[in-house]
Order: C-alpha cells, then sequence, then structure tokens
C-alpha cells in the first residue's frame, strides 16, 4: 500500500452482522477505508446506514453477540485490532483511540465528579498519580475551554449544560493523547450556536495537536465546515468518498446527488418544494446481492438489480460504487442506459 | 388578510416549589410575554434554541396549559381565560402534531382507531362514516388504505408522523400547531413530510403554526418567522426579510451558526460569528435584555432596561436598544 505510511487506521472489507431472534441483519458489508495522519474523515448517512456500528466495530465496542464481525482487517499503525488480546484493546480503548459518543446527558457516569472521570483513563493508562492526573485534567478542561477549570473538578455532570458535557466528553477523550479520535455524531444533540463553539474548538484542537479524526454525523451541514475526506454510506455500505470540496460540487453517486437536494439552505434561492428521495432505507437481512439504493433510485437499470456495484475510482482520490454512466462521467447526467 | 390566531402578552409561568413546606419560591418563566398574530393561510414559523420556550408557548397557545397570563383569540374566540370544559368545542379548529411520533401515538391502538378517535369524541359520524373518513385521511396524507387495521410499531418514523398529521386533520381544523414534527426524522425522510405539510395547506386552507430549530427548514417552509430567546420573542419578521436582514443579534448569530453546506462558506470563517457561553436559566434571567449576557454587541443600557418590542420596519418587528432611537449609539442601524 503506497498509502500505508500516511495513514493512522486502515479498514479492509469489514462485515459486521448482527443475530437477532428474526434473523440476521448485516449492518456493515465490505467497508473498507483508511485515515490519514492529522486529518478530518467526515462519515455520513441516514440513520440505519452502518455508520456508527462501524466504528463500534473497530474497537470492539459492540455487544457480542448479538454482533459478529464476520471479517474483515482493522489496521491501526499496522497492528490488526481485530486479533488483539483483550488486555491490549483495553489499551487501546482511550488510549490510542479516543472516542466521543452522542448523547453528553448518558455516556458521563452521573455518580462521579467530572474530574474523577477524566483522571480515570489518565491513571490507567499513562501511570500517573493522583496529584498529577487532577494537574491535567485541569488542563485538559481548560483546553476545551471550560470556565473556572480548577473549580469545576469536583462537579457532577448534573451541574454541566449540555454543551459543556460534550466539552467534558472530549476532554476525556483527548486525555491521552490519542492518535485518533472517534467522534459519533457529536454535535447532534447540541443547539446550532453551541455546534458552533465545538466545531471551532475541534478545529483548533486539530491544528494544535495534529490528531486525525473520524466525525460521524448525518448532517451534510457539519461536514462542509470541518471535514477534509467524506465517506457516503448507505445500506451498510460505502457509496462514495472523496475530498469534500468534489463531495459537494461534484457528487457522483445517485444518492449523494439527492441527499445534497434536499436539504435547505438559509441562504441562497429558495426552491418552491424540497426534493424528495421516495421510499425508505433498506433494511439487510442477508449481505447484498444488489445495489442497495437500486429501488429508491431514478437512475437504476437492470444491471443494478442483478448485481451490488464496486467502488470505482472516477477522480484523484474519489470513488463511488455506482454503474450508471452518469457516476464516472458528470456529462453524461441524464443518458439513458441501452440495454 | 385577518389574523386567525392573536396571541397577546402571553405568560406561561411554571411554578418552582422546595423546602419542607413546599412554598413557592420562584417561577420558570418559560413563556415571558409574546405577542403576534398568525393571518389565515399562512405558516409562522417559531424559531430558537432548546429551552428557549418555544414548545412551550405552543402548547398554550392550544391552552394545553392553564396560562399564567394574556390573552389567546382563535378564529375570534378568546380562548385564554375560558374553562377546560368548555374548550372541548371550540377543539375541532386547532389540532397539534407532535414531535416523537413514537410516543405520541397509542402502541396498543390500531392506525384506524387512533385516526378516528378525534371522530368518536366530538362528531355523531356513525361507524361506516367514519371508516370512509379514516380512509380518505390516509390517502390525503399518503398512507395506504390496507394498512388501517396495522399498529404504529409497524410503520417507519415518517409514516408514522403521516398517521399524527391525519388524526389532527380529522375534524378539519383550521389552525394545526407543529411541534418539531421532523425533528425525529432523517433528512431524506423530512422533505417528504415538509412536501406533505405544504400540500395539505395548499388544499385545505390551514394555517400553521411551525415550532423547529431548524432554521434553514423553517426558511422553506414559513411565510413569517419569530425567533425566541429565553421566553421572549426577539424579532418577528417576514421570511425574507429575517434570513436577508436579521436586526436582532440574537438573530444574526443563530443564522451565521448555520452550518451550510458548502465547503467554500466553510472557509469565510471569519465572518462566523460564535456566541460565548450558555443560555441562562428561565428561572433566573438575567437584569434587563434576555440577551445581554451573550450579545457581541451589548450596551450598558441592556443590562438596566428590558428593550421593548418595536416596528423598526414595515412588518419586522425586534426587540433590541440597537434599534431604539433613544439608546442606539451614533452610527447604528
Amino acid at each position: 500500500m503506497p498509502e500505508g505510511d500516511r495513514s493512522v487506521l486502515e479498514v479492509r472489507d469489514l462485515n459486521t452482522v448482527f443475530r437477532t431472534r428474526g434473523g440476521e441483519v448485516h449492518a456493515v458489508n465490505s467497508v473498507s477505508f483508511d485515515v490519514e495522519r492529522g486529518e478530518l474523515l467526515g462519515v455520513v448517512g441516514e440513520s440505519g446506514s452502518g455508520k456508527s456500528v462501524t466504528m463500534m466495530s473497530l474497537i470492539g465496542l459492540l455487544p457480542m453477540p448479538p454482533a459478529e464481525i464476520r471479517s474483515g482487517e482493522v489496521l491501526l499503525d499496522g497492528e490488526d485490532l481485530l486479533k488483539v488480546s483483550p488486555k491490549r484493546l483495553r489499551e487501546v480503548r482511550g488510549g490510542e483511540v479516543g472516542f466521543v459518543f452522542q448523547d453528553p446527558m448518558t455516556s458521563l457516569n452521573p455518580v462521579f465528579p467530572v474530574g474523577f472521570q477524566i483522571a480515570e483513563p489518565l491513571r490507567r493508562h499513562m501511570g500517573m498519580t493522583k496529584a498529577q492526573a487532577r494537574e491535567r485534567s485541569v488542563e485538559l478542561l481548560e483546553l476545551v475551554g471550560i470556565p473556572g477549570a480548577r473549580g469545576r473538578l469536583d462537579d457532577y455532570p448534573h451541574q454541566f449544560s449540555g454543551g459543556m458535557r460534550q466539552r467534558v466528553m472530549i476532554a476525556i477523550a483527548l486525555a491521552c493523547e490519542p492518535k485518533l479520535l472517534i467522534a459519533d455524531e457529536p454535535t447532534t444533540a447540541l443547539d446550532v450556536t453551541i455546534q458552533a463553539q465545538i466545531l471551532e474548538l475541534v478545529h483548533d484542537l486539530r491544528d494544535r495537536l495534529g490528531m486525525s479524526i473520524v466525525w460521524i454525523t448525518h448532517d451534510l451541514g457539519v461536514i462542509a465546515q470541518i471535514a477534509d475526506r467524506v465517506l457516503v454510506m448507505y445500506g451498510g455500505q460505502v457509496v462514495e468518498k472523496a475530498p469534500v470540496k468534489p463531495l459537494f460540487n461534484d457528487p457522483r453517486h445517485p444518492y449523494t446527488r439527492a441527499l445534497l437536494k434536499t436539504i435547505p439552505s438559509v441562504t441562497g434561492a429558495r426552491q418552491p418544494k424540497l426534493e424528495t428521495i421516495e421510499g425508505q432505507p433498506p433494511i439487510l437481512g442477508a449481505a447484498p446481492s444488489a445495489c442497495p439504493f437500486r429501488d429508491r433510485c431514478p437512475l437504476a437499470f437492470d444491471r443494478c438489480h442483478r448485481e451490488n456495484p464496486a467502488r470505482e475510482v472516477v477522480a484523484p482520490r474519489h470513488d463511488v460504487a455506482c454503474f450508471h454512466p452518469s457516476a464516472h462521467d458528470p456529462s453524461k447526467i441524464g443518458a439513458e442506459v441501452a440495454a | 388578510m385577518t389574523a386567525l390566531v392573536e396571541v397577546r402578552d402571553l405568560k406561561m409561568h411554571f411554578p418552582i416549589h422546595t423546602g419542607l413546606l413546599r412554598r413557592q419560591t420562584g417561577a420558570v418563566k418559560a413563556v415571558d410575554g409574546i405577542s403576534f398574530d398568525i393571518r389565515e393561510g399562512e405558516t409562522l414559523g417559531l424559531v430558537g434554541e432548546s429551552g428557549c420556550g418555544k414548545s412551550t408557548a405552543g402548547r398554550a397557545i392550544l391552552r394545553l396549559y392553564d396560562i399564567t397570563e394574556g390573552e389567546i383569540v382563535i378564529d375570534g374566540r378568546e380562548i385564554g381565560s375560558v374553562t377546560q370544559a368548555s374548550l372541548r368545542k371550540v377543539r375541532p379548529t386547532m389540532q397539534m402534531v407532535f414531535q416523537d411520533p413514537q410516543a405520541s401515538l397509542n402502541p396498543r391502538m390500531t392506525v384506524a382507531s387512533i385516526i378516528s378517535e378525534p371522530l368518536d369524541e366530538h362528531t355523531s359520524m356513525s361507524r361506516a362514516e367514519k371508516r370512509e373518513r379514516v380512509y380518505d385521511l390516509m390517502d390525503k396524507v399518503g398512507l395506504n388504505r390496507r394498512f388501517a387495521n396495522r399498529y404504529p410499531h409497524e410503520f417507519s418514523g415518517g409514516q408514522r408522523q403521516r398517521i399524527g398529521i391525519a388524526r389532527a386533520l380529522a375534524l378539519n381544523p383550521k389552525f394545526i400547531v407543529c411541534d418539531e414534527p421532523i425533528a425525529a426524522l432523517d433528512v431524506s425522510i423530512q422533505a417528504q413530510v415538509v412536501n406533505l405539510l405544504e400540500e395539505l395547506q395548499d388544499e385545505l386552507g390551514l394555517t400553521y403554526l411551525f415550532i423547529s430549530h431548524d432554521l434553514s427548514m423553517v426558511r422553506h417552509i414559513a411565510d413569517r418567522v419569530a425567533v425566541m430567546y429565553l421566553g421572549k420573542v426577539v424579532e418577528l419578521a417576514s421570511r425574507d426579510d429575517l434570513y436577508a436582514r436579521p436586526q436582532h443579534p440574537y438573530t444574526e448569530a443563530l443564522l451565521s451558526a448555520v452550518p451550510e453546506p458548502d465547503p467554500a462558506q466553510a472557509e469565510r470563517q471569519g465572518s462566523r460569528i460564535v456566541l460565548q457561553g450558555d443560555v441562562p436559566s428561565p428561572a433566573n434571567p438575567p437584569e434587563g435584555c434576555n440577551f445581554c449576557t451573550r450579545c457581541p454587541k451589548v450596551m450598558d443600557v441592556c443590562r438596566r432596561v428590558d428593550p421593548a418590542f418595536r416596528e423598526v420596519a414595515p412588518e419586522q418587528w425586534v426587540a433590541c436598544h440597537l434599534h431604539d432611537p433613544e439608546h442606539a449609539p451614533a452610527g447604528a442601524p
């Protein structure tokens, strides 16, 4: 892999399946991607597209059973996290990979003070003493912009507002200076003005600490603001991957195009009617044998119902999983498919 | 155009009881004196951050609460001070679509019984008439008639919201309060529900109060927009004026905080206003203007005097000292 030495994380052909009483659900199907050093990779998709499950599979956060990782490789600096011992995995979690969850209300422990919760990974992973960990906790809280940090160490999570709690979560995730930070919808539960504060903070932290970030969201606006590269997921697969500008200016997959059209904007011309994507996202009872988007796709043709498209490179660093010629050559938008 | 709904100085305070004797020691001023009209056939968007009182305002206008103070006139009838029992007769003209379609539908009732419940309560239709009406409503909101005997859990989020809309339409209301009807839905489904609401409005001449925190969606659906902050309306204007020329510093900040799906805009970061700090508690609002703790353009007078809600341009109402000739700094708008 020529990109190998530049990437912090490489994921190859990851498959995650849930076994339920009603049968299997194939939540992640052959997902491959890599995260480069110091980049912010945005992951977008609707709920149920497999974006959270993919990221949780990486560091073994899914309960197994019912989840089962059928195959794949997750290389963090060359080490396959799916093959390491549980002890090593515990060192990686919180130590080398930080995780920020969606809901700041429920992901902090309500019966421990915030200072204790930040100090915990420091003492566990970095072997700090209580006093050192406390000093470092103050620094971390200041880093994420909590005023009067020292005085707030002994406060409990309920004494913080939603935005402040999310800052505490980020402080915990950053505590051991991870190589990779995975943020799962970190601003979805927050208000726009607070979201703007958190986005600014993350921008700033990445510039200062130079870590790689994977940012999961369903909000394309947020992606446009902060991401360097974007993965678009649908039906448990990556359907398009591109740097942020080509993704917004020259989207190739019909799903990405439709998604960009459905969201209204606060500036620019107002559409008389919103474009919609008819139908529902699929529920995957079996490994996909055809394109997952075929039933909602305006461009679907015979081949889409028979085969599942593989991702093909269509431009530098831009790949897309679609058979339609317009995905490969944008001048053919609206072209009919012969046969 | 005549006003269908008139709200004057509406206040909704929730008492706080503390101590052994549960004496009232304060009040959460969730809605603290709001006034506006909603004209017949228009959509008024009500936006604001969580906790600003927008949902409480919507529920108070329908008298789902016993309000603290104020006047509410809907379709020519004053309903602010009447008893809940006599309100029952007025209820058919005003309905609500709730935020969470999962929680607002009874899981043990079929779709048909959910939609026909208002008909059972308020009309004397025969069973066959009711069934016809239910089918009719299901067609209107785009639900397949065959699903009439299914239960809510068998539907997706977008379809459940359609059930909620059908129920609200059952009694031919004039006025519907939509309380964050799309917040729990995926982006691709949001557009479907918003289009449905707009089609129904055109067809049935409905008047909406559309409560949302999603400024871009409100821009799409609303004719006029009211912005709330900490229990008060800080700006009320037509959609185009509000989005093109926001007058209140809070509206300005709110609009600039919305992440635009355009990477080129992200590079113009400098133009962005990022508010510092959090919204104060409505139990203990600051003295003077409610926004003075976070306002980037705060002046001395803001910390002392609560600004009046005045018309600064035709049809554009703002509560801010910057637009008060008495206090405005020289050279300010």
